[in-house]
């Protein structure tokens, strides 16, 4: 007798939630680090509000958005060393010896991590209103960030699973986070696009999808509804995560070997 | 009884290729009789861990077939899957899960219906002993606990076949004596097959009741302990002087009544042609060239000795370098 495909998904999700759970490290700094950097960014960069074109007059409210993405680059390294480690303890035989399909698997993993990073999401956004921010889009607008919260660590999720399935190895998934870094101060993390005045900064950060998901972000908190935005937002989101996702299937297809 | 009580594993021409490594197993044939426990015993890297990797599904055979539990290893891979159990070379845990979690997640998967899960898991943790730790996560396990938690895990679902891939590998005496004892039961009281590899000559001789010794990836030797043993026949006389510069002389003696072996230091031993008959002649021959003795100890052969004659090497002198492990890239 085999199990629902649902029920195993359930399974896997459960288990990759403790696993999180179970480690201080995986939760704390991925909740506390993109906070206190936002504080520091807030604190040092207020003046920037006051340059011609900047689009808030609170700083807040344009580093707001941050977190959100800084919290997915933690969703990447925690559902890649999960599954990293499952290679290198060879559990992940045990699992290939049982009726599971490999979608349970992977859908269970990332299932795990994006409920983690939902409780993230909200945390950063009930720290964005306490510290006073505006939020433009309303209370409908808490939902659609939410989500799009969602699509971005599904994207980094896949990225971090990739890798995690392809090498077999935390060591590798580790190695990887500060090259996630980089993308992410190469973006429009700290100033708009058209503010930054270094043209290969501006370049590298007009061609760095990263800016599209920060600039989705934002526009819920500081212009609205803003429907360009928000669909290079969820575009860009949504196309790493199916790519990334499809990889991460291949991998698992080569790493989860059974006749 | 069910199809896969009725039978064991049969495997003809099976072989394994690795890409830019020797060939793994190289047209091995077996046959496993329901019920039995089987032992597959060979040195690291003999290919042993590459055989339970295809009989279990887990791995391609390059060439050759087999069947387990009546069903194909490559056509029928879920059949296969469904009628076996297996704990493979490591322990493979989540340090993360108690016990129980594993259980759980074990049973869930393997379709126990929901109704006996809880039961089955506890069972199961009672069986081998960890109901004290059962909610204690894996990490803090010893080596014994994992291996029991791991035998337990691959019994949630009651196979008829059991593949145990080296279950006492770096255990201490009484784990591994503990092991036996489950095994034995598994095997005698409930009927399952179980395939085990080990490079514990006394482990297969206690446990397998027949054995094959498979070696660079070819079977050199196949029956059981007792007839693999008699197939060496001689018993080894190992005789320690009382003055150590008389190991020569002695040897010498020995040499009369049959071909030298291997002893210790300080000892001078034969693999006696005439049996334990010429126990008598060697004393008398000993004291009529006025050499005394502090030790004389007549040995049965063993299935160390049937390793030796079959490959030239001894079994705990095999390739301690060579991890019996199959490599990812494959050449199909």
């Amino acid at each position: 007798m085999s199990v629902s495909l649902l029920a195993q998904i359930g399974q896997m999700a459960r288990r990759s939630i403790l696993q999180t759970l179970r480690q201080p490290a995986m939760v704390v700094p991925p909740i506390l680090f993109p906070l206190v950097l936002m504080a520091i960014n807030v604190g040092g960069l207020e003046a920037a509000t006051s340059l011609p074109g900047f689009p808030s007059d609170s700083y807040l409210d344009f580093a707001i958005a941050v977190p959100f993405v800084q919290g997915a680059l933690f969703a990447a390294i925690n559902a890649g060393s999960a599954l990293a480690r499952d290679v290198e303890t060879g559990f992940i035989k045990r699992l290939a010896m049982t009726p599971m399909q490999r979608t349970a698997l992977l859908l269970g993993h990332l299932g795990g991590v994006l409920v983690v990073a939902l409780a993230s999401a909200c945390i950063y956004t009930a720290a964005g209103f306490a510290a006073g921010m505006d939020f433009e889009a309303g209370v409908a607008g808490v939902p659609v960030l939410l989500a799009l919260a969602m699509v971005i660590a599904l994207a980094f999720a896949g990225i971090g699973a990739y890798i995690g399935l392809r090498s077999g190895s935390g060591e590798a998934v580790q190695g990887f986070f500060p090259l996630l870094f980089v993308l992410l101060f190469l973006s429009s993390m700290s100033l708009p696009r058209p503010l930054i005045e270094q043209d290969w900064f501006r370049l590298i950060a007009t061609y760095n999808p990263v800016s599209y998901l920060l600039e989705g972000v934002r526009s819920i908190v500081i212009t609205g509804w803003d429907a360009e935005a928000l669909a290079l937002g969820f575009g860009f989101a949504s196309v790493i995560a199916l790519i990334a996702v499809t990889g991460s299937a291949a991998a698992l297809r080569t790493r989860l070997v059974r006749t | 009884m069910n199809r896969a009580a009725e039978h064991g594993i049969e495997v003809e021409g099976l072989v394994r290729d690795f890409k830019d490594g020797p060939r793994a197993v190289d047209g091995i044939d077996l046959r496993v009789q329901p019920g039995e426990i089987y032992g597959f015993l060979g040195p690291n890297g003999a290919g042993k861990s590459t055989t339970v990797l295809m009989l279990t599904t887990l791995l391609p055979p390059t060439a050759g077939t087999a069947r387990v539990a009546g069903h194909d290893i490559v056509r029928e891979g879920p059949a296969v899957r469904s009628a076996i159990g297996a704990a493979l070379q490591e322990a493979a845990l989540d340090p993360l899960l108690s016990g129980r979690e594993h259980m759980k997640l074990q049973t869930t998967l393997q379709g126990v219906p929901k109704a006996e899960r809880r039961g089955r898991g506890d069972e199961l943790i009672e069986r081998v002993g960890l109901a004290d730790a059962a909610d204690r996560r894996v990490g803090g396990y010893s080596g014994g606990m994992k291996r029991r938690l791991d035998l337990a895990l691959a019994l949630v679902h009651r196979p008829r076949i059991l593949f145990l891939d080296e279950p006492t590998t770096g255990l201490d005496p009484s784990s591994r004596a503990d092991m036996w004892q489950e095994v034995a039961h598994l095997a005698r009281d409930e009927g399952v097959t179980v395939f085990l590899t080990t490079q514990y000559l006394e482990e297969a001789d206690v446990l397998a009741d027949q054995i094959a010794i498979i070696d660079r990836g070819t079977i050199v030797a196949r029956g059981t302990p007792d007839a693999l043993k008699a197939e060496i026949g001689r018993p080894t006389l190992e005789v320690t002087p009382a003055a150590p510069d008389q190991r020569e002389a002695v040897a010498t003696v020995l040499a009369r009544f049959g071909t030298p072996a291997p002893a210790p230091p300080g000892a001078a031993a034969a693999r006696l042609r005439g049996g334990a008959e010429e126990l008598a002649g060697v004393v008398r021959a000993l004291d009529a060239e006025d050499l005394a003795v502090t030790d004389f100890q007549l040995h049965a052969p063993t299935l160390d000795d049937v390793f030796l004659a079959k490959t030239g090497r001894k079994l705990d002198a095999g390739d301690e370098a060579a991890a019996d492990e199959p490599r990812e890239a494959v050449v199909a």
